[in-house]
């Protein structure tokens, strides 16, 4: 696989996976506000994820559901901080501020690298998510200092410089259920 | 015979499939229409990414193409050739009158959550700019939730982007 393919990859894995992790809180979030708003950023990261898919796709000569969906579960790029399921709300807020952060740094240096499709992409991914910052702003602003915020950021932090991969059994379960519409039947075309 | 100017004036009855006031070609997702014959090629750009219309829009587009005996042929490009700067004055004045505030202008940056907070933004219903940020996302990804506090109405703001 080559360079370019391998960024999309993470990039797009990453997106896929804290997508389908904030969609979980759909329904269930502590007020309507943030049932809308996980909804929408969830929405968004997928957007994003397929889009960079369908550019890795081309790269390697297949599609952007073939990459998201029927890779063998040990395939995927994604950071372990995006993987766990977090269904507390401390936890949850603080993987989308560390997140965030990172993301922001990755997207800036795509759009200054030396690959104009991939810029225009980041470019894009950028403006979107510049509401997601927004979100996260404002929902570190009002939790700072709180202990079980503080204590989410220092458990999530070490993940975020945690190796790239999905060989373990939390990943599995995630590709499990992200999956199983997908695999109930073979050869159907969506 | 299709001709460019066809193209375009057939391209602007077809309406955005979620906001149905306000045209494609209003919205600024059209981004270039190309005719050689009867072959039309036309490059479509998601308003957002994860944009769950951007199917029905490319389908509707074929649609009223074909219409008018055109070939069509349309792409989408994950570029970022759209902001919302790019919607018409004429879709403008469509998305207030149907209650839904347009963008604020764009400019070289982001907006800032700073300026989203100020009471900057005009009330589509009364004109007031005493409207305060409810949600930054709203019912689709283009759109955040404000209220009127002048008269006392919620109302969807058209996220700049």
């Amino acid at each position: 696989m080559n360079e370019r393919a391998r960024i999309l990859l993470e990039l797009a894995d990453d997106e896929l996976v804290i997508g389908w992790r904030d969609s979980e809180w759909t329904g269930i979030a502590p007020t309507l506000e943030e049932d809308v708003a996980f909804s929408s950023i969830a929405q968004n990261e997928i957007g994003h994820a397929r889009a960079a898919y369908e550019l890795a796709a081309r790269e390697l000569g297949t599609t952007a559901d073939e990459l998201a969906y029927d890779r063998d579960p040990s395939e995927y790029r994604c950071s372990p901080l995006v993987q766990p399921r977090l269904l507390d709300w401390a936890h949850a807020i603080a993987r989308r501020c560390l997140y965030e952060e990172a993301d922001r740094e990755r997207i800036t240096a795509l759009i200054e690298a030396d690959d104009a499709e991939v810029a225009a992409l980041a470019r894009k991914i950028d403006r979107e998510e510049a509401y997601h910052r927004m979100h996260a702003e404002l929902w570190a602003e009002r939790l700072r200092g709180q202990p079980r915020f503080e204590q989410a950021l220092a458990d999530l932090r070490p993940r975020l410089d945690g190796e790239r991969g999905s060989d373990n059994d939390e990943f599995r379960e995630l590709w499990e259920e992200m999956t199983s519409v997908r695999r109930s039947a073979p050869g159907a075309e969506w | 015979m299709v001709t460019a100017e066809r193209v375009w004036s057939a391209l602007d009855e077809v309406a955005d499939p979620e906001i149905p006031v306000i045209s494609l070609v209003e919205l600024g997702v059209v981004r270039d229409v190309r005719v050689e014959g009867q072959h039309v090629s036309v490059t479509l750009t998601p308003t957002f990414l994860g944009c769950p219309a951007l199917d029905a829009m490319r389908q509707a587009l074929e649609e009223k193409l074909a219409g008018i005996g055109a070939d069509p042929h349309v792409t989408v490009d994950h570029g970022d050739a759209w902001t919302t700067d790019r919607i018409t004055a004429a879709g403008r004045e469509k998305l207030r009158s149907a209650g839904l505030a347009p963008p604020a202008p764009r400019g070289e940056a982001a907006p800032r959550l700073v300026q989203l907070q100020a009471r900057a933004f005009r009330c589509p219903y009364c004109g007031s700019t005493e409207t305060r940020l409810e949600n930054l996302f709203g019912p689709t990804p283009c759109r955040s939730i404000r209220y009127c506090e002048s008269c006392r109405q919620p109302f969807e703001q058209f996220k700049t982007v």
